[in-house]
């Protein structure tokens, strides 16, 4: 059940921070997730924190600190990125009313009057600009975090990230690299219509040599922001705005829960990590697998509760690397799969999800993998909740699935 | 002023109508009646005014998130913008663009853009295919002083002087790109210092002057309709209200100072002082502009909270001219027979 599962993260961290050691981190986590592949992660972890402490001067008395306290999502976010640039100089932070103001949705509040403008500054409105000089920031060795004010305003910078920031690396043979972290809020359910509520998540995941990150939670959203930093190649970094402020379930109707009252709501203050690649079940079911990440994971935990499906649901956090071992392990216990995100249906995540599942579960399956996912339209001003997928549209693929 | 009396009247007439509709969005907006973001336009009216008073009803004009004010100005219909803002099915675009994405054709108004800058070659494209139809058209991109950074208002620009368009850039400069002040992100103080740089005549008017804009506007459509290319205005301006929606929720990026020296240069208010100094208008006239204009908003707001929402399968049309494909959803009966949830 989820509860146990955020126990056991949470505890995580204190072994961790306890231990000072970052690789015991990502094993336990492993192990709260993945528990077939221990070894072989516990390897690749090994390396990262190597490469880690020689980039960034990591000493075990930096490695984190004991307190936790309920953090909302972009004070989670706020945090990781304290955290960095306190940690790391080469870490700078850039991007539209990021500095003087602290950002739309306040994830660098602050932050400039601690670093100074030389490291948290005030970009124009220029996405193509701001993308393309943390390529240069990154090849010449900073570790940039440009943000992107919505991920809907990408689209003018996606040449440089496309052609340049995921590229560069292999073009030159791994000489130069762009060690960039782009974040950018994203999602629906605020009421911003076709330019302030698009998951475009896919668009990054079909470009080789980009990662791609979805939080779904506070605590998430600090780890693998850090980790995201962290990484020597470009990571897109999507934050689901709706869930800034408290866990969204999709009954819009209800009023707005705060991140307080959830245990992943609960965040240390210092430096941990949770490493890319790896997805976290949040609720454990043997009924159906369900694949979903940022703020459908809510909506899913709820959508099992009220259709009465026994559904494991799977919190993928990053989309690429993916997490398939834990997939294949879920699926091939529970028979069924269920695949869910916010954006729209034709050439989405989802197809790669269901791709991969057929492909590794084939003789598992005993049904067909369903998609419910997000209209193929525009995003629409109008009835957004006729829009968004929420947790009717889903409990009932979950019935029709077990069904099946 | 040498204007006739109707185009003073007429300036003044659309100024009134766009801060009537934007107060009464905003207090909507404020009662939670308003789903989306609001971006209003009060304290800019002179501009938009101004020039769209200088424009003919076929003119073409592209508009930015900020962008009631430009459809007002342009001739807009209260109604179906307040039903738009609303979500309803009776809306501008029967609910689906909402006030960032409000547009209508039929008076030229190509759209107001929730992306920064995107407006701005599309006029461009505008204007060239009101020359190429040789109608005689022009086209107007308003833009916002943060736009000029971004590559779309550089290419537009550069393209509508390479090839000689019948454009006039119109550069709302309020001092601010959403909460950061100009020269945090600019080294120049004046936007009209980029026309030289494309190869365009530029000039700065006083955009709290309703006369000052519409004549600079007169000059540059006129030069533009003469096949004299393109040209750049940038009218200093200033918004009273938030980037978005109306209070500042207490996060401060602009002095109460600063905004109450802007508010006491109000384009309305100057505009209707001089009016009545130099015996163009009463008191009265003026009055009676403002309360008809009023009956008008009161009776848009009514028809707006009285029109039906958008049927939930209507979310789905539209998306293509021919095609719809929605039948790889496997939910997407329950859409059509009942909506979806
Ligand atoms: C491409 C893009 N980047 C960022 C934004 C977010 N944004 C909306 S309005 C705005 C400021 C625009 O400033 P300006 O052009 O001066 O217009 P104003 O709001 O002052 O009227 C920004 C940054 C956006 N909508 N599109
Ligand atoms: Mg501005």
């Amino acid at each position: 059940m989820a509860a146990t599962q955020i126990t056991s993260d949470n505890d995580t961290v204190d072994n961790d921070t306890a231990d000072n050691d970052t690789a015991d981190n990502d094993t336990a986590d492993n192990n709260d997730t993945a528990d077939n592949d221990t070894a072989d992660n516990d390897t690749v972890d090994n390396d990262d924190t190597d490469e880690m402490s020689m980039t960034s001067g990591m000493t075990n008395e930096q490695a984190g600190e004991l307190t936790s306290r309920p953090m909302a999502m972009n004070i989670a976010i706020r945090s990781a990125l304290d955290v960095m640039l306190g940690r790391d100089d080469d870490v700078v932070t850039f991007g539209e009313d990021v500095g003087y103001f602290g950002g739309v949705f306040r994830c660098t509040d602050g932050l400039q009057q601690k670093y100074g403008v030389h490291r948290v500054f005030d970009t124009p409105i220029a996405e193509g600009g701001i993308i393309g000089v943390a390529v240069g920031m990154a090849a010449y060795g900073l570790r940039p975090v440009p943000e992107i004010q919505f991920a809907d305003y990408v689209y003018p910078g996606l040449d440089q990230l496309i052609s340049e920031a995921a590229r560069l690396r292999y073009r030159s043979g791994a000489e130069f690299t762009a060690a960039m972290t782009v974040r950018m809020p994203c999602g629906g359910g605020i009421h911003g219509g076709q330019t302030h509520s698009q998951s475009p998540e896919s668009i990054f995941t079909h470009v080789c040599g980009l990662k791609t990150v979805m939080p779904s939670n506070p605590y998430d959203a600090k780890g693998l922001l850090i980790a995201a930093i962290e990484d020597n190649d470009p990571v897109i970094f999507l934050e689901p705005k709706r869930i800034y402020n408290g866990p969204f379930d999709g009954h819009y109707e209800r009023p707005v829960v705060p991140w307080s009252s959830h245990p992943l709501g609960v965040v240390p203050d210092g430096y941990y990590r949770i490493p890319l690649g790896r997805a976290a079940i949040r609720r454990s079911g043997n009924d159906l697998t369900v694949l979903t990440y940022g703020t459908m994971v809510h909506v899913c935990e709820v959508a099992a509760q009220e259709s009465g499906v026994d559904a494991e649901v799977i919190d993928l956090r990053t989309l690429l690397p993916l997490d398939t071992d834990t997939i294949e392990a879920s699926v091939a216990k529970t028979g069924r799969c269920v695949i869910v995100h916010e954006a729209t249906l034709t050439s989405g995540f989802g197809a790669e999800l269901a791709a991969t599942v057929q492909a590794s579960c084939f003789y598992s399956l005993e049904a067909p993998i369903e998609r419910v996912t997000g209209w193929d339209t525009p995003y629409p001003h109008a009835q957004e909740w006729d829009y968004f997928p929420g947790p009717a549209r889903v409990g009932a693929a979950f019935k029709r699935v077990v069904a099946a | 002023m040498e204007l006739t009396r109707d185009v003073q009247m007429d300036l003044h007439r659309r100024m009134v109508r766009i801060r009537l509709f934007e107060e009464a969005a905003g207090r909507l907006a404020e009662a939670a009646k308003l789903p989306g973001f609001l971006h209003l336009y009060v304290g800019e009216e002179a501009v938009a005014a101004g020039v769209c008073t200088a424009l003919n009803d076929d003119d073409h004009i592209t508009s930015t998130h900020r962008g009631h004010g430009h459809l007002v100005a342009k001739g807009g219909d209260f109604n179906r913008m307040m039903a738009e803002l609303m979500g309803k099915a009776t809306g501008y675009c029967k609910g689906k663009g909402g006030s960032m994405h409000i547009s209508d054709l039929s008076l030229g108004m190509l759209g107001a853009n929730g992306i920064v800058g995107a407006g701005t070659p599309i006029a461009v494209g505008a204007a060239f295919a009101d020359k190429y139809r040789k109608r005689g058209q022009v086209a107007v991109a308003f833009f916002g002083d943060g736009a000029t950074n971004i590559g779309a208002f550089h290419e537009a620009a550069n393209m509508a002087c390479a090839l000689h368009l019948p454009i006039v850039f119109a550069c709302e400069n309020n001092e601010y790109g959403e909460f950061t002040r100009r020269d945090r992100t600019m080294a120049i103080t004046d936007i009209v210092d980029r026309a030289v740089g494309y190869g365009m005549p530029g000039v700065i008017v006083d955009g709290m002057d309703v006369v000052a804009v519409h004549e600079a506007t007169l000059g540059a459509v006129a030069r533009a309709r003469a096949g004299g290319g393109p040209s750049l205005i940038e009218a200093k301006t200033y918004r009273f209200y938030n980037h978005h929606g109306v209070q500042n929720l207490g996060l401060k990026y602009r002095t109460d100072d600063e905004v109450a020296v802007w508010k006491q240069r109000d384009p309305i208010f100057s505009f209707e002082e001089r009016l009545i100094d130099v015996g163009t208008a009463t008191a009265a006239d003026i009055e009676q502009v403002w309360s008809a204009l009023g009956d008008d908003i009161a009776a848009a707001i009514a028809f707006a909270e009285d029109s039906p929402l958008p049927e939930p399968d209507q979310l789905l049309v539209d998306v293509y001219t021919t095609h719809t494909n929605h039948t790889n959803h496997t939910d997407h009966t329950s859409m059509t027979a009942r909506g979806a949830s």
